[in-house]
């Protein structure tokens, strides 16, 4: 029985979203107006976005282990692309959805085909040199294009009216909560399918899935192209909620900022991956709030220059989880619930699923072998 | 003719300064399989703790012994806040890699936003000695001596740490250390002083970097760091993780590269062009320049 409750979990959490907007529920402290207010579901929508591309994130690193540092780029090529489309070529959203899609899956079956034609941190590397000439080109502005440091504002001509104007932030919301909800269930399902219990093979030991006949090439070559379309697409809807595209999205720091969000939900978790997002896009929009906030600017130098910076917080709570949650917040979770069962945790026999939450440790096997072949050359080749 | 000395010479200093900061990401690779992200914000405190002496410290200004001093001053800093990440953070996650490296990714986030809370996110003008503003000239080129202050220190940095892998006994247990760690531990020999250490002399080299960056680029931001870190990692990967020698052919090539492409192509050419010489190179030689084909 609890295990019919589990699964509807996350429909009962979809439906409390979907109504959401019809609250007028005052929350003091967390946000700032009611909750159906511009500014409230403005912020609630740009964390479900975050937590759909988190959970693209930990389809690579959380399900394959592939730790890829250049994410940002397919994020922001979706929010380029589409811009583009609908402001410069002057297309409709729908073309310009198809056109971001098409992106969205010839850009990382390029650069996964180059990349993951080696492993371990080489991998890690080239995601993260190919992101950079990303960022590159957008901070160039190749013939004013891009908009440079500036960003490029988003002509709202060719966009449905419902998507337009402070008063129909409601439908952009549903936009946003849409799109997590297909990312969960697109990642529900490959994640349950036989593909990805290669993905998850492959994790756990990639010579293994190779001697079993299967090549891990492929496989991993599908799931970093279904992450890099489902992060392109997330693009999108960030781009029709805020109104724009940032370069701010290109930089190796907003990887970062998407590695920190899994590993603090949980890594190899869906719904930690998601609340990992969610809560940090809260925690940042807040604490930079807090920061101007006159209760910190009355305080003594030595702690209102930490606190000034979200970033600063946010680095710190990251490093204390490392060290003293492994397996995030999902982690957290199924040790509580081994506890309140009374069960023994189970022993670490080989061919099973971790806990969810678990998969850093597991994964640091995967890479102190990969660090000691220093991404060489196999054997004999 | 002129033009080609001048890029060729400001490609060297460039090269240098990633040389500075790739050294002691591939020491620290090479023997630890830690992959260092807060080596960008090592290179931010040195250069912060440079501009902080120079304008505060007694004895040391903008100018002669002063500089050094300075300069002095900031490699101090970033030496002993690295030794101290690696005492502090590193070291309890011993052996657990992928933790480790989240660990310097947070750290690296955390630092560099304190260094923009404390001193702001806007360039500081960094001082620097007037014969560095001066040009030389060389085969028909006016090079700035900034450029020979940079290609000098790497080539004395280099020199001096082949020689102490060389002819020290640390030297010897940190070679012995990369090459297989669990036979150095199973003789005996404590390798965790040698991570400790080379924490330390990697953390002195990335603030030495950013001291000269700052003489190079004529100012200071918190982000510096993080930019040219970018640009060390793939000059580590090419020159094969963990070599020093490997990590100085790189450098130079990729700076070169830069150089000569972003000058005679279009600016940001070269930075494309980097990134390509970075595939071309893993897909023909997996392991980097120095990967002993087997």
């Amino acid at each position: 029985m609890s295990r019919n409750l589990t699964r509807l979990a996350p429909l009962a959490v979809l439906v409390v979203l979907a109504v959401l907007p019809f609250s007028t529920l005052r929350i003091p402290g967390l946000f700032d107006g009611v909750l159906n207010s511009p500014g409230t579901l403005q912020l609630l929508a740009l964390c479900l976005v975050f937590g759909g591309v988190a959970l693209s994130y930990d389809l690579l690193f959380g399900f394959t282990g592939l730790l890829s540092f250049g994410h940002a780029l397919y994020f922001a090529a979706g929010t380029y692309v589409a811009n583009l489309a609908l402001t410069e070529l002057g297309w409709g959203l729908g073309a310009a959805l198809a056109l971001t899609t098409a992106v969205g899956i010839v850009l990382p079956l390029l650069v996964g085909g180059v990349a993951l034609r080696v492993s371990g941190i080489a991998f890690s590397m080239v995601t993260l040199a190919t992101a950079q000439v990303g960022s590159i080109v957008v901070l160039r502005d190749p013939g004013g294009l891009t908009g440079g440091e500036e960003g490029l504002a988003l002509d709202r001509g060719n966009v449905p009216d419902a998507f337009v104007g402070v008063l129909n932030t409601v439908n952009v919301y549903w936009l946003a909560l849409a799109y997590l909800a297909v990312v969960y269930v697109v990642v529900a399902w490959v994640t349950g399918s036989r593909a990805g219990r290669v993905w998850q093979a492959i994790r756990e030991n990639e010579r293994r899935v190779e001697v079993l006949g299967l090549r891990p090439y492929d496989f991993k070559l599908v799931v970093f192209v279904l992450a890099g379309l489902l992060a392109a697409l997330g693009g999108v809807v960030h781009l029709l909620l805020l109104g724009g595209s940032t370069p701010r999205t290109t930089t190796a720091d907003f990887t970062l900022g998407l590695l920190v969000m899994v590993v603090l939900g949980g890594a190899g978790s869906r719904w930690g991956a998601v609340l990992g997002g969610v809560l940090y896009t809260y925690l940042d929009s807040r604490l930079t709030d807090l920061a101007s906030s006159p209760a910190v600017q009355d305080l003594p130098a030595w702690l209102r220059v930490p606190l000034s910076e979200p970033l600063f917080l946010l680095g710190s709570l990251f490093v204390l989880v490392v060290f003293f949650v492994p397996g995030g917040i999902a982690g957290v979770v199924a040790r509580l619930r081994e506890r309140r069962a009374g069960r023994r945790p189970p022993a670490p026999t080989g061919g099973e699923t971790p806990p969810p939450g678990r998969v850093v440790e597991q994964l640091r096997e995967t890479a102190a072998r990969g660090a000691g072949a220093g991404a060489g050359p196999r054997d004999g080749v | 003719m002129s033009t080609v000395v001048l890029l060729a010479v400001t490609g060297l200093g460039l090269a240098a300064l990633y040389f500075l900061v790739a050294s002691g990401l591939s020491l620290i690779f090479g023997l630890m399989g830690v992959l260092n992200f807060a080596h960008g914000a090592f290179l931010t405190i040195g250069a912060y703790g440079t501009w902080w002496a120079a304008g505060n410290l007694p004895g040391a200004g903008a100018s002669g012994w002063g500089f050094v001093l300075a300069v002095v001053f900031g490699v101090g800093v970033g030496t002993l806040v690295a030794a101290l990440v690696e005492l502090a953070l590193i070291r309890p996650l011993y052996e657990r890699h992928i933790e480790q490296v989240l660990v310097t990714v947070g750290l690296s986030l955390a630092m560099v936003a304190l260094v923009r809370a404390i001193w702001g996110a806007d360039p500081r003008p960094f001082p620097a000695p007037e014969w560095a503003k001066d040009t030389t000239s060389l085969l028909g080129a006016s090079v700035p001596n900034d450029r020979f202050l940079l290609v000098g220190s790497a080539v004395v940095v280099l020199l001096a740490v082949l020689a102490f892998l060389r002819f020290t006994r640390f030297g010897l247990v940190i070679r012995a250390g990369v090459e297989n760690r669990s036979m150095v531990t199973a003789l005996g020999i404590d390798v965790r002083r040698a991570f400790t250490l080379v924490f330390a002399i990697g953390g002195a080299f990335a603030a030495l970097a950013g001291a000269l960056g700052g003489v190079y680029l004529g100012s200071i931001s918190p982000g510096q760091g993080t930019s040219l870190l970018i640009f060390a990692f793939i000059v580590v990967v090419i020159g094969g993780m963990s070599s020093i020698t490997g990590a100085a052919v790189a450098a130079v090539l990729v700076g070169l590269v830069q150089q000569f492409a972003n000058y005679y192509a279009a600016s940001g050419v070269g930075d494309l062009s980097v990134v390509l010489l970075l595939a071309v190179v893993l897909l023909t030689r997996p392991g980097g320049l120095t990967a002993r084909v087997a």
